[in-house]
């Protein structure tokens, strides 16, 4: 049951795009094309659900045995840089086929801020290991639903006569706030 | 000595980070929900700015090419964790309500991206005074967001109560609550980018 309401949670209550603002840079930024989210999409529930679980075994066995839980922000940052570097280089032995499809959104996620966001609020919410990934993958599919909404909208306005200082990002934003609106009916759910 | 001026004012306007170069979006939608809150967040977001700006180019003779983002991480992340102790320890409430996102000052990209565009390249000096314009074009970008938020939002500016509504039987104002809730941000900020760039016209 307390998995269900984290999902219910994570995935519509608070989007991590729409009602957090995590991870908006790669919302605005690659979600021109419907297939190129869903790429995005896929990268980052990739690189979230693992940073979240090595960030969390940091955070206990290493960071608060030697009580030194300042240098979170430090290490936590340098874990994901590391460890999407080398999500790169074992995709590109072990699937090349993944590799091809994920492989040009990897080096883009060390900057988004949804995956250094939810490794802290895994903590801060004082979640368990298994909390933790339930919460980083529903976390990453509301990412996901969110990119592909937006996208599949924004191809469609791609083709409407928009007045010329809203083209591109100004309307794109209100789309986003529109969309953000909808997602707030989901209040209460959980 | 004109170039530096220079330096210092292309933030505001002509290369806004926020308005022009929309870098560092998370935050600025994120933390913009009275005047008060985005100032705080632009400066503190600033003083990371023109302190990582100002090491990494005293530095940047020493750091082999290889491990140059890296190694700006590492400062740009000690800054961000010198923000986040010291606002937690002399601007409590301010702190809380930041919450995550004085931590997440490590992944805006304006500050790495004016790490690798600006300060691997050019003199301390200028450096800091480029962090300091841009940090302060940031901050301006965020405190307009808030306030224009909080106006219409919670009918206040900076606290302060504006009268512009009418009020409920009660006696307090009836405003339109969506602008300082979730998509009153994004609306918002995109009516203001398309101003800008009206004026930058």
């Amino acid at each position: 049951m307390e998995y269900i309401v984290i999902i219910i949670a994570a995935i519509f209550v608070n989007n991590v795009i729409l009602a957090q603002f995590l991870g908006v840079c790669p919302f605005l930024g690659v979600s021109g094309k419907v297939s190129t989210s869903v790429g995005m999409s896929g990268a980052v529930m990739f690189v979230i659900t693992i940073a979240t679980i090595v960030t969390w075994l940091i955070q206990n066995y290493v960071l608060i045995p030697f009580q030194i839980e300042f240098l979170q922000t430090i290490t936590f940052i340098l874990v994901i840089a590391a460890l999407v570097q080398m999500v790169e280089i074992i995709l590109k032995k072990v699937s090349p086929p993944l590799y091809q499809a994920l492989g040009i959104f990897l080096p883009l996620i060390t900057t988004n801020c949804a995956v250094l966001g939810v490794a802290i609020l895994t903590i801060q919410k004082d979640f368990n290991l298994m909390e933790g990934v339930v919460f980083a993958m529903a976390t990453s599919i509301g990412f996901g639903l969110a990119m592909v909404l937006f996208s599949g909208i924004r191809e469609h306005l791609d083709r409407m006569e928009v007045p010329k200082g809203m083209q591109g990002i100004p309307s794109a934003l209100i789309v986003g706030g529109i969309l953000a609106l909808a997602f707030m009916g989901f209040t209460g759910l959980a | 000595m004109n170039d530096q001026l220079k330096n210092l004012t292309k933030g505001f306007l002509k290369e806004n980070p926020v308005f022009v170069l929309l870098l560092g979006m998370c935050p600025t939608l994120g933390t913009s929900t009275s005047a008060i809150n985005g100032l705080g967040m632009g400066l503190a977001t600033a003083f990371v700015l023109m302190l990582s700006n100002l090491v990494i180019s005293l530095v940047k003779d020493f750091i082999p090419d290889k491990v140059r983002i890296p190694a700006f991480i590492v400062i740009i992340a000690s800054f961000v964790t010198i923000v986040d102790l010291l606002m937690q320890g002399y601007l409590p409430a301010l702190h809380e309500q930041l919450g995550l996102f004085i931590p997440l000052i490590v992944v805006n990209c304006i500050v790495l991206g004016r790490a690798e565009a600006f300060a691997s390249k050019n003199t301390p000096i200028s450096s800091l005074i480029d962090g300091l314009g841009m940090g302060l074009g940031f901050a301006f970008a965020l405190t307009i967001l808030g306030s224009v938020r909080e106006i219409l939002g919670s009918g206040a500016l900076f606290g302060f109560p504006l009268h512009i509504f009418p009020t409920d039987a009660k006696g307090s104002p009836i405003t339109i609550l969506v602008f300082v809730l979730a998509p009153g941000a994004f609306i918002v900020l995109g009516y203001l980018i398309a101003l800008v760039r009206k004026i930058n016209n």
